[in-house]
């Protein structure tokens, strides 16, 4: 069949989604309905969480988890980059010392390890630093060492580095063999390769699963409310213990984790950016065009198409 | 003189298959010798024993009269430390089938990084040398290029300056251009042959018939981990003695 028109004029015209509209339809009413059954609803306050949310038990209780999180994060880090290193190393000893960590520490509950560290004075009375079998160096009491805090952290930090150094391991097995091979053959040392070749490239594929895990534990923190440290879930209790505004404490609770939460997102997200930046591959859009693309359905086919970066004919320039 | 590379009696197994079986032979100094043969005849093991990224069951190997990987102990050989493996390997370039080229520096980081790392060079000194030697295999104008972006014509020949930026002794090559698209053999071949009438001696496992013909001073032809006949390409190439040399010469050529 043929027609007499310019082929040139002849547009490509995408038909109406009309799955979308139907679907939007129907989201719609659920929402509107589950909003005015919240609102008309006397058993919740609603004015109660804008005067909660700033209060200064709250915002306490904020600062307090985002310390939690940073130290035990820091210290899961350090744990889980030693401990890597340690697997993947020749000493079979220490290799076994770390496998035999991240078995212990990934294979019980955190609950369970940060009520034992805040018992710890039961089993012993003093903690003692000194040669084995020989002289003391150091004695304290263990309950003027043990305080929440330090509890928490014991049991968030080594709880957390087990599981990091499956994050570190993974990202250092990614990295292949023959780059390796050739820092060896031109002479360099095992500790110079892993620092100068191998821990470079694998930290692009260590940061997204660990802003995942940086994320879960911000959460896990809330655990530590548990050995009375007072938290943001630890601040909302004693507040709703003393005025029954269980739910509505919740909400103000759930507002600061996700408020906190996408602030952590949008920095990991700048991060890998920067990261793939430094590697040669084509830099990332940034997040307002992430955000417009993705609900505009286009992210989809833009990252289908920067995949075959070709790099055949070596004429690409950065 | 001692021969820049002697191997006397090497053996070499990878589980219950052995694929060195009493192998000696020798390289001298300035001398360009191709390892031919079909695969699985121990040819690239036989070279990657050479700076010991395999290490051999039995047997001397020695480059430049030292021994590379063991030192002797008693009445037999003990495995050198880290350290002095490294120090002997610095002195032996090597280049990969796949390039293997650290993804995450530039093709100039890639070259300077011998230097800087292993040599102790202060990086300005080791970054004019590392442009000069991208110079050298033609791609000056590459040097801010990740390898991502270069093709493998490109990338080998980075390859090949980031071991010359240690100023080897000794060169080897594993299959050089195999990974190679056909057009972009050629590049590759030119930077080895002037490499060649510099007086490199160079160690090449190779299935360009073409190039060990033209370039090589000897040619050493390996089946089934033995060495089937050795001698210069006039011979082994273009008048093998041996039924095996012929035959694998007739399916290449």
């Amino acid at each position: 069949m043929s027609t007499d028109r310019d082929p040139q004029t002849m547009r490509v015209v995408t038909p109406r989604r009309y799955g979308e509209v139907i679907a939007g339809i129907i989201l719609a009413l659920i929402l509107a309905s589950l909003a005015t059954a919240l609102m008309s609803n006397d058993q919740l306050d609603i004015e109660a969480i804008p005067r909660y949310i700033f209060s200064p038990v709250i915002l306490d209780g904020v600062v307090q988890t985002l310390l939690l999180t940073a130290l035990s994060m820091l210290i899961g880090l350090v744990l889980g980059l030693a401990s890597a290193i340690l697997r993947v190393s020749n000493n079979r000893v220490l290799a076994a010392v770390a496998w035999f960590y991240v078995w212990f520490f990934r294979g019980t509950p955190v609950l369970v390890q940060l009520i034992f560290w805040f018992n710890l004075g039961v089993l012993f009375q003093n903690i003692t630093i000194g040669v084995p079998f020989g002289p003391t160096l150091f004695s304290i009491e263990t309950n003027d060492l043990i305080t929440p805090l330090t509890a928490a952290l014991l049991g968030l930090g080594l709880n957390e580095g087990a599981y990091m150094s499956e994050v570190v391991r993974g990202g250092v097995l990614s990295v292949d063999g023959g780059q390796i091979e050739a820092a060896r053959a031109l002479g360099m040392s095992k500790g110079k390769t892993l620092r100068v070749v191998v821990l470079p490239q694998a930290l692009r594929i260590i940061i997204p699963p660990t802003g995942n895990e940086l994320i879960g534990l911000l959460k896990t923190t809330s655990l530590a409310s548990v050995i009375s440290f007072t938290e943001l879930v630890g601040a909302s209790s004693r507040i709703y213990s003393a005025n029954l505004k269980v739910l509505e404490l919740l909400v103000v609770v759930s507002i600061w984790y996700l408020a906190i939460t996408s602030v952590l997102s949008v920095g990991q997200y700048y991060l890998e950016r920067r990261l793939a930046a430094g590697s040669g591959l084509q830099s990332a859009p940034t997040l307002g065009q992430v955000i417009r693309d993705g609900i505009l359905g286009r992210r989809a086919r833009s990252l289908r198409g920067s995949a075959h970066n070709n790099p055949g004919t070596g004429e690409e320039q950065r | 003189m001692t021969s820049m590379v002697e191997a006397q009696g090497i053996r070499k197994s990878f589980g219950s298959v052995e694929v060195l079986k009493n192998i000696s032979f020798t390289v001298e100094r300035g001398e360009v010798v191709c390892l031919l043969g079909p695969s699985g005849s121990g040819k690239s093991t036989l070279l990657r024993c050479i700076n010991h990224l395999e290490k051999v069951d039995a047997g001397i190997l020695k480059v430049d009269g030292d021994l590379v990987g063991y030192a002797p102990h008693g009445d037999h050989l003990r495995e050198m430390r880290d350290k002095e493996i490294g120090l002997k390997r610095s002195e032996i370039g090597m280049v990969f089938q796949r390039f293997d080229l650290f993804k995450n520096m530039t093709a100039l980081q890639n070259v300077a990084a011998g230097p800087v790392h292993v040599k102790g060079v202060d990086r300005r000194t080791a970054t004019e040398n590392a442009r000069k030697l991208l110079a050298q295999v033609g791609l000056a104008d590459k040097a801010d290029s990740y390898p991502t972006q270069l093709s493998g014509g490109q990338q080998q020949r980075v390859a090949i300056a980031r071991a010359l930026a240690m100023s080897p002794k000794l060169m080897l090559f594993d299959e050089p251009t195999s990974a190679l698209d056909p057009e972009l053999v050629g590049e590759v071949l030119k930077v080895m042959r002037s490499l060649a009438e510099q007086g490199m001696t160079m160690v090449v496992v190779t299935h360009e018939i073409a190039f060990a013909r033209e370039v090589a001073d000897r040619v050493v032809f390996m089946d089934g981990g033995v060495i089937v006949e050795s001698g210069p390409p006039s011979e082994v190439i273009d008048a093998p003695r041996h039924e095996r040399t012929r035959a694998f010469l007739a399916r290449v050529g």
